[in-house]
């Protein structure tokens, strides 16, 4: 029985690999993506583009602007001198951020009045209109802070101290870079599956193999492992790009970790020659890999989190693998779980791998053309 | 009509109609078309939000008093929070260590008796950083809960909150900051990169696998009427779903079209022929299905998802990444489509987008009709 499975399992390599197009197509981009996005995913802004119009001469306005151009985040791109220069910048991106200064400003704050500064923020893209405002609003916050300090007056009656576990400095590649792990291994077993079964009944090489002596379940396993092996190789090697790398702390346990994989690749293996099982053409295997693969990646919790989803979508997410495994990969790296914390996390990994390949195998006999 | 010009149309249209049976015939071309843009648009722009509204947070007071009840009731009154009272400290940390909640807030022992100290009393404020993004949403949500109590404080004493610069944010195109107003016309372009490459990713290397592409050679039919009719077909089942998630976004989901319909036409319309020829560069060079399926996995959906400018700005990457952005023909139309949808015709936006994308589909078409001549190997 082994040698039969190990004869399928060799054909199926030699399948993936004889293109030469293939294997560089299974080699090459994963590594090379994860660099790339592992720069490109990350809602920290970098020289937030700005402009001031400032029709204050006086000093308080001068350092206050000084507070601007101290700022690594921030990056003039310029000086403005009329309320109708405003409009055209912000509309053609040039600028994020305008901070307009009124004409009573520093006179105002030697008054005692509260002094109003006036930002304008482009919110066509809203989640980094909310981070460069909290920017700005930090630079405020230290300037008044500064203000009240040096002329000692009366602070505020409470002050807020903030502190951020596992991440004290809230980088949110950390977040990301893990969950890139994720993406990528689904990527690349649903490379490896999704159009393996397809390609064989469009070929009608798949009915041959039914012909054979092989069993189902071995030719499933057969099916399976490649897909294994291949998404093994892979995510080691990013896993070594993410710590070596991107330096990103791996304070978990290894087995854990790599527990969490073998119960993904079961599951997304699992899906993806379910959905070649259902395929009577490649072209209606690669729309399945997508119809499975896009809701995957974005209802992940990878970039917006599962909590803001609406009830029904949340149903929804539970028969997403990915889910369950971007936890996993979170919880090792940056709170150094064990096993004890991701069982939740485990099990169900373990039953959409079960439920997914028990049908495939099924279908391999019963969906006939 | 001279003849020769009545055949090439004859030709053409002969082709178009090979097109449209095959696509009929497979219902997967179909579903991709019209059924893929509605789910997935219909899906995602309920599911994706970065609103964290109701977010669970713990509150602590290990000695309550009449002012820490007051600072927790600020917190309450705020849609932001789900807050839940916690006895101690330890039993706080420990919500947050499972995710129970998003974040702790402790007013220690002593918070009246500092409160009335002039060096004020201490708010501690614990966030689960793993979670960046949220972590900072619920510290800004915490501090506009702590101002707004500081200002109802000083006017119950009725004294003057002393706050030197008053900051007044402006957020424009956006006022509510509603993060549905600018991912769901994002949305719309990955989608309909993703059905642009499905749609044509296939159709060049079945032609070449199965043979019938030599079939074809022998047609007076010429590679470019081959390629046009290919073209022409699917640019009318593109049109097709561009419209259904165009509607689906104005209509299902309220977000506003400030810009004209026609220049949004116009542009979707030098996007398709982009995100088509795509399709037909990668089918053309692959030569075989399996082969072009995987490149179409690996090369559309993750880069347009992350690189596009849709969810992670593409100012803040750095210069090496930046420039490979330009690569991603959604890039593009994610720029268009936000600046038409939330701001309106604004000429500096969307010229230079529209003429990278008519260079990137005059590219991909260009390159398929090089390496689909007529010879065989």
């Amino acid at each position: 029985m082994w040698r039969r499975i190990l004869a399928l399992v060799r054909k199926e390599f030699l399948a993936l690999l004889r293109d030469p197009k293939s294997r560089i197509v299974l080699i090459g981009p994963p590594l090379i993506q994860l660099l790339v996005f592992g720069y490109a995913a990350t809602f920290d802004l970098q020289e937030v583009p700005y402009a001031v119009y400032n029709e204050d001469r006086g000093a308080a306005a001068r350092d206050l602007l000084a507070a601007f151009a101290g700022a690594p985040s921030f990056q003039k791109v310029a000086d403005l001198h009329a309320e109708a220069e405003i409009a055209p910048l912000v509309d053609a991106r040039r600028a994020l951020v305008v901070v307009h200064i009124g004409p009573r400003f520093t006179a105002d704050l030697l008054a005692g009045r509260p002094a109003p500064l006036q930002v304008i923020i482009d919110g066509r893209n809203s989640n980094t209109a909310m981070v460069a405002q909290n920017y700005v609003r930090s630079i405020v916050d230290r300037y008044n802070d500064g203000w009240i300090a040096a002329r000692d007056r009366q602070g505020p009656p409470a002050r807020l101290v903030m502190r951020a576990w596992f991440n004290p400095n809230l980088e949110s590649r950390w977040f990301f870079i893990p969950g890139i792990i994720g993406m990528l291994t689904l990527v690349v077993t649903m490379l490896v599956t999704a159009l393996t079964v397809a390609r064989e009944r469009e070929q009608g090489t798949f009915d041959q193999l039914l012909v054979t002596p092989l069993r189902p379940d071995e030719m499933l396993l057969g099916k399976m492992v490649p897909g294994f092996v291949i998404g093994f190789v892979q995510a080691t090697a990013i896993l070594l790009v993410a710590t070596l790398w991107f330096r990103v702390p791996f304070l978990g346990s290894l087995p854990a970790f790599y527990v969490g994989l073998a119960l993904f690749l079961l599951s997304s293996v699992g899906a993806g020659l379910l959905i070649s099982a259902l395929s009577a053409t490649q072209q209606q295997g690669l729309l399945g890999a997508f119809v499975f693969m896009v809701p995957a990646v974005i209802l992940s919790g990878f970039a917006t989190p599962i909590e803001n989803m609406p009830a029904f979508v949340q149903t929804l997410t539970l028969i997403d693998p990915l889910r369950y495994f971007l936890v996993v990969l979170r919880k090792v790296f940056l709170e150094g779980a064990g096993f004890a914390l991701l069982v939740d996390q485990f099990w169900p990994m373990a039953l959409i791998g079960v439920v997914t390949l028990v049908l495939a195998g099924w279908l391999f006999r019963h969906r006939m053309y | 009509m001279s003849p020769a010009r009545g055949g090439a149309a004859m030709r053409l249209s002969g082709l178009l109609r090979k097109e449209f049976l095959q696509i009929v015939r497979d219902p997967s071309g179909i579903a991709i078309a019209f059924l893929m843009p509605i789910f997935l648009l219909v899906l995602f722009g309920y599911g994706v939000s970065l609103d964290a509204d109701h977010v669970p947070v713990a509150l602590v007071a290990d000695a309550p008093s009449q002012d820490s009840a007051d600072f927790l009731a600020a917190l309450q009154g705020s849609h932001y929070f789900v807050p839940r009272v916690a006895g101690s400290l330890p039993e706080a940390e420990q919500a947050l260590r499972e995710g129970a909640v998003k974040g702790i807030i402790h007013l220690s022992a002593d918070f009246s008796r500092r409160l009335r100290q002039a060096d004020g009393a201490p708010i501690q404020v614990l966030v689960n950083g793993v979670d960046a993004n949220t972590a900072r949403l619920v510290e800004g949500y915490v501090t506009g809960a702590w101002g707004a109590w500081l200002a109802a404080q000083s006017a119950r004493r009725g004294q003057k909150l002393d706050m030197p610069v008053d900051l007044q944010p402006r957020i424009w195109f956006n006022s509510e900051l509603k993060s549905r107003n600018y991912l769901v016309p994002g949305l719309v372009a990955i989608i309909m990169t993703l059905i642009g490459a499905l749609l044509t990713a296939l159709v060049m290397a079945r032609e070449w696998e199965r043979g019938t592409m030599e079939a074809l050679m022998v047609t007076p039919a010429s590679m470019s009427e081959v390629l046009l009719g290919k073209l022409g077909a699917y640019f009318i089942l593109g049109t097709g779903g561009m419209l259904l998630t165009v509607g689906l976004a104005v209509w299902l989901f309220g977000v506003p079209l400030r810009g004209s319909f026609w220049l949004l036409w116009g542009c979707a319309s030098l996007f398709l022929l982009a995100a088509l020829g795509m399709g037909l560069t990668i089918s053309t060079l692959a030569r075989s299905q399996f082969v072009a399926g995987q490149i179409a996995i690996i090369a559309t959906f993750l880069p347009a998802f992350l690189l596009s400018g849709f969810i992670f700005d593409i100012g803040s990457m750095p210069a090496v990444v930046q420039a490979i952005t330009h690569l991603i023909v959604a890039r593009y139309f994610v720029a268009i489509v936000q600046t038409l949808f939330l701001a309106g015709n604004v000429w500096s936006v969307i010229l230079p987008n529209a003429a990278a994308l008519a260079l990137m589909a005059a590219i991909f078409l260009g390159i398929t009709w090089r390496k689909s001549r007529k010879r065989l190997d």
